[in-house]
């Protein structure tokens, strides 16, 4: 191994590494951790997950966006350290058995993702808020609040809306 | 279920039907309603960005920032920060001592700064590392002695200051580029007008908030071969750069690039970064990525230009224009960039939707010591059509008309001319007019909505392309490469950039329908300079009609050799044999049909490999003005584009909502509905950030008006008022109106099936339509944009004073 290898960078060896213990996307994961490290970092670089992207680094625009214990987080705000004996759900984790989420579903069919850099970010927020209103009826200024977090560039965000709705439209007739 | 079959059927009344194994008349695929090819990449999250690449002993560069607006690098040691263990390399401005600019008359930026700074976030330095941590901890190393020179941040000022001269070897001190152009006896028609309008207008900057920073990765390979990776959304420019820059022939170098994560003009010439990476690898051996911090993306810009605008405009009684007059001051920022380019726009762009009978403009462009200016989204043009549509309105109050009506009575017609000289093909123009005014209930509801509540219109007109590079060629300006498989496939080699716009599903649908294959059964492979041929790249609304073209050219080619090989098989003309939904047919008996695989094979097995290039060369006939600057701004065919803004103004507050935007917008002919839908949604949004909320402010000079100078120095000249996504206010999906996108077709000739842009046209007239709304509202124009809160108080303050 070369001696000049990221993990073996004297600055970074010389660092004290904790070991987390997380369930990311269903499988558990243990990984040595600086302290400060964010959760972004750890998913993009240590997991290879690199469909959770980095638009801001400050926690702005969301296209960081993951699911932390359930809820939605920007995973560049949160040291990776806060994730220990979490579970963690990425955009790579949100189909299940093969079968897309129904977020996803509508998106694509309402055309809601254009350049697709906030679109992962954008899709776990939507999911979580599916989800999480089941069987409900959620009018579009409470979609739109919950979606205020994740900035999009290119759409305007008609489209978002629409397939958020139509997503939430499935689900209640899918009981 | 057979349809009756016609010989030459338009797109969007022939549907997709779905009929058992018997094949339908016409393909289709354009004009339906279809996804993104790349919908489930994006959709997954599979997509892979450029920042999503890795290479094994990759380094991480990272690049040292002036923080001085202007300064002479006296001298830089990075001794220090080469020392650091984990440091590969660190290079400064003399290792790369060549000027690069998108446009060859102009160029003159340094990847490193060579000699002087010129804005805060000038590159200086930059560092490859083991990591970005390391990177960053060397950047902290370099010791640079700066002397700190006066900055000039007003554009004003840079008119007036001859001992201030940010680049010394300018012609024209501080001025970048100054254009004059008349047509026609302004001052005799302006002193007949019935009616003459004149007013100031301030276009503020704004930037282009890609959510994508800006990322490039460089690798030399042992053959020496140097790839890059980039967020360009101009490939081939990028190429010509670094060949010229680093002295390298360009068959040396490939470009790559990736999906981008949005662009809308600010990745549309080379950046530091990518001399840098290309450098750093090249020097090291090994690969190297850098990614830009958010500030970085604001530091680097090439945003809507910063406009003064002065213009008189004269009507007669019925409200038709007789003559326009137009002085703007552009605020360039720290470089050229394309600004030779967005001078000219700024005044050759606003020659329709209206005729005018005499035309003057007269635009200066100068330097001041900010982030570069550049193109974003509507580029040169944006700012103008402000100024007239807003000048239209107030003529419409003066002489009583209706502002559709005086807009309709202004148009400048179809298969027209512009006063300098621009051919106008298909305008749908009319139509989108009486779209908006349809579909907003603009009749029953003007003058009739509620006090604080207002509506306004707007109209204007884009460019499909420019007709010439921006380099002197006789080449083509994008090229399409297809090949058919046997498995019943095509294959799209093109050398078009996505940005997220849908280029690759745009050439897609064109082989899709004229090949007879599905969407699904068309896989593009975009944007690398070795697989694919050359294209511009992604700027001025140009890949619809330009690679579209050249996708005709090759499909036709290829759909005429599959029809000749059927045809002799069925023994009938090849005019009789169709293809549409993975079917060969015969029109004439449509009992006779093959799977389109089993055309492909037999065609295969008796031609040999099928492959067929299209290329696409603009017109030259009848396109332009014959004078000097009279091809620049010129395309083959013009989009067209109108809205209507409805607001609500509280009049405490000063607050301006807008409530709903229809956008009306003739594409020629809408290959992807629902793309155009998202481009006319995404535009119209834009704007209507621009009109109320963003602001790419630098904050005000160290010098006083009357020449003095105050203290200078870091903190005090040019520090940008918002370099986060924290100030500079991008709307979120609350701080959207309801947007209403209306497709108008009105097919141009010179469009591949009739198509023209539909990117960039549907951001113009809704700024207007917002400021012209906020009048009908509460009777105060805001011609200062952006339309704050505080602006409405004090226009409205002054409006009760005046009584």
């Amino acid at each position: 191994m070369s001696a000049d290898h990221p993990a073996l960078d004297p600055r970074e060896a010389a660092r004290p590494r904790v070991r987390i213990r997380v369930t990311v996307n269903g499988t558990a994961r243990e990984i040595d951790v600086a302290p400060m490290q964010r959760l972004l970092d750890v998913l993009r670089n240590d997991l290879h997950l690199t469909g959770t992207k980095e638009g801001c680094g400050e926690g702005e625009c969301g296209a960081c966006s993951v699911l932390l214990a359930g809820r939605p987080v920007n995973s560049c705000l949160v040291p990776a350290v806060h994730a220990d004996g979490q579970e963690i759900t990425t955009i790579e984790g949100l189909a299940q058995h093969g079968a897309m989420h129904a977020v996803q579903k509508a998106f694509v069919k309402a055309g809601s993702a254009q350049c697709g850099i906030c679109t992962p970010g954008m899709v776990v927020t939507a999911a979580w808020l599916v989800d999480s209103h089941k069987g409900q009826a959620v009018p579009e200024p409470e979609i739109r609040a919950h979606l205020a977090g994740n900035l999009c560039r290119c759409t305007g965000y008609g489209q978002i809306v629409e397939a958020v709705v139509d997503a939430l439209q499935q689900q209640a007739t899918e009981g | 279920m057979n349809r009756p079959l016609s010989s030459n059927p338009t797109s969007r009344d022939l549907h997709r039907i779905d009929v058992d194994d018997s094949p339908v008349d016409a393909s289709g695929v354009v004009g339906s309603r279809h996804g993104r090819i790349d919908s489930l990449e994006l959709l997954t999250g599979v997509g892979k960005y450029t920042d999503d690449l890795t290479l094994p002993r990759m380094l991480h560069c990272k690049i040292l920032r002036s923080p001085h607006a202007h300064a002479r690098i006296v001298s830089i040691d990075s001794s220090a920060a080469e020392g650091l263990t984990g440091v590969h390399a660190v290079i400064t401005g003399a290792d790369m001592p060549v000027r690069y600019g998108v446009i060859p008359w102009t160029q003159d930026e340094y990847p490193l700064a060579l000699g002087k700074v010129r804005y805060i976030g000038d590159a200086v330095a930059a560092v490859a590392a083991v990591s970005e941590e390391v990177a960053k901890a060397a950047l902290a190393l370099i010791a640079v002695k700066y002397e700190v020179l006066p900055a000039i941040i007003d554009p004003r000022e840079a008119l007036t200051r001859k001992d201030v001269l940010i680049h010394e070897d300018n012609k024209h001190g501080n001025i970048s580029k100054q254009v004059t152009l008349a047509f026609g006896d302004v001052d005799a028609a302006l002193a007949g007008a019935e009616l003459v309008i004149e007013s100031d207008y301030e276009f503020h900057g704004a930037t282009h908030g890609a959510i994508e920073p800006h990322c490039a990765m460089g690798h030399v390979d042992g053959k020496g071969l140097l790839t890059v990776w980039s967020t360009t959304q101009v490939p081939h420019y990028l190429l010509r750069e670094l060949g010229r820059v680093l002295d390298r022939p360009s068959h040396s170098i490939r470009v790559i690039q990736p999906p981008v994560g949005g662009a809308f003009g600010g990745k549309s010439e080379p950046f530091d970064l990518e001399f840098c990476v290309a450098k750093l690898a090249d020097l090291t051996g090994r690969p190297v990525k850098c990614l830009y911090t958010r500030e970085e993306v604001f530091f680097a810009h090439r945003g809507r230009h910063p406009f003064s605008m002065h213009y008189k405009t004269g009507f007669d009684r019925e409200g038709r224009i007789v003559a326009v007059d137009g002085k703007s001051l552009l605020d360039g920022g720290a470089y050229s960039s394309f600004g030779l380019v967005t001078t000219y726009y700024s005044g050759q762009l606003l020659g329709s939707p209206y005729v005018f009978p005499a035309y003057r403009f007269d635009s200066t462009r100068v330097y001041t010591n900010k982030p570069c200016c550049g193109p974003k989204r509507g580029h040169g043009s944006v700012q103008p059509r402000f100024a007239i549509e807003v000048q239209l309105d107030k003529a419409a109050t003066v002489l009583g008309i209706d502002p559709i009506e005086l807009r309709r009575r202004n148009f400048i017609g179809e298969n027209s001319q512009t006063i300098g000289g621009f051919h106008v093909g298909s305008s749908g123009f009319l139509q989108c007019l009486s779209e908006v005014e349809r579909a907003s209930g603009w009749r029953h509801k003007r003058g009739n909505l509620p006090k604080g509540r207002g509506l306004g219109i707007a109209g204007s007109t884009y460019i499909s392309g420019t007709n010439y590079c921006i380099y002197p060629t006789e080449l083509p300006q994008s090229a399409v490469q297809i090949c058919l498989d046997r498995s019943g496939r095509v294959r799209v080699f093109v050398g078009t950039s996505e940005i997220g716009q849908g280029s690759n599903t745009v050439v897609a649908t064109l082989a899709a329908d004229e090949l007879g294959v599905e969407l699904d059964d068309v896989r593009v492979l975009a944007a690398d300079s070795d697989l694919t041929p050359v294209d511009l790249g992604a700027y001025s609304s140009r890949g619809t009609l330009m690679a579209g073209n050249a996708c005709l050219a090759a499909t036709r080619e290829l759909a005429a050799k599959l029809r000749e090989v059927i045809a002799k098989t069925w023994d009938c003309p090849p005019g009789d044999v169709g293809l549409a939904h993975r079917k060969a047919f015969r029109h004439s008996d449509l009992t006779v049909w093959m799977p389109i695989q089993e055309a492909f094979i037999l065609a295969e097995s008796q031609l040999g490999t099928l492959g067929a290039v299209g290329s696409y060369k603009t017109p030259t006939e009848n396109v332009h003005g014959d004078y000097r600057g009279g091809t620049i701004g010129a395309s083959p065919a013009y989009s067209f584009t109108a809205h209507v803004a409805e607001v609500e103004v509280d009049e405490e507050t000063g607050e301006v909502t807008v409530l709903s935007i229809w956008c009306a917008h003739d594409c020629g002919l809408a290959l992807s509905p629902t793309l155009v839908e998202g481009q006319i949604e995404g535009s119209t949004y834009m704007g209507a950030a621009e009109a109320l909320m963003e602001h790419h402010r630098v904050l005000p000079s160290g010098l006083r008006s009357d020449g003095q100078k105050r203290e200078t120095g870091p903190g005090v000249d040019g520090l940008l008022a918002a370099s986060s996504l924290l100030d500079y206010r991008m709307p979120t999906s609350m701080d959207v109106p309801d947007l209403i996108a209306l497709i108008v077709e009105r097919p141009d000739p010179r469009g591949p099936r009739g198509a023209k842009e539909a990117g960039e046209g549907p951001l113009h007239s809704s700024i207007p339509a917002i400021a012209n709304a906020v009048y009908d509202a509460v009777g105060v124009r805001i011609d200062d944009l952006p339309i704050t809160p505080e602006k409405v108080l004090a226009a409205l303050k002054r409006k009760a004073e005046v009584g």
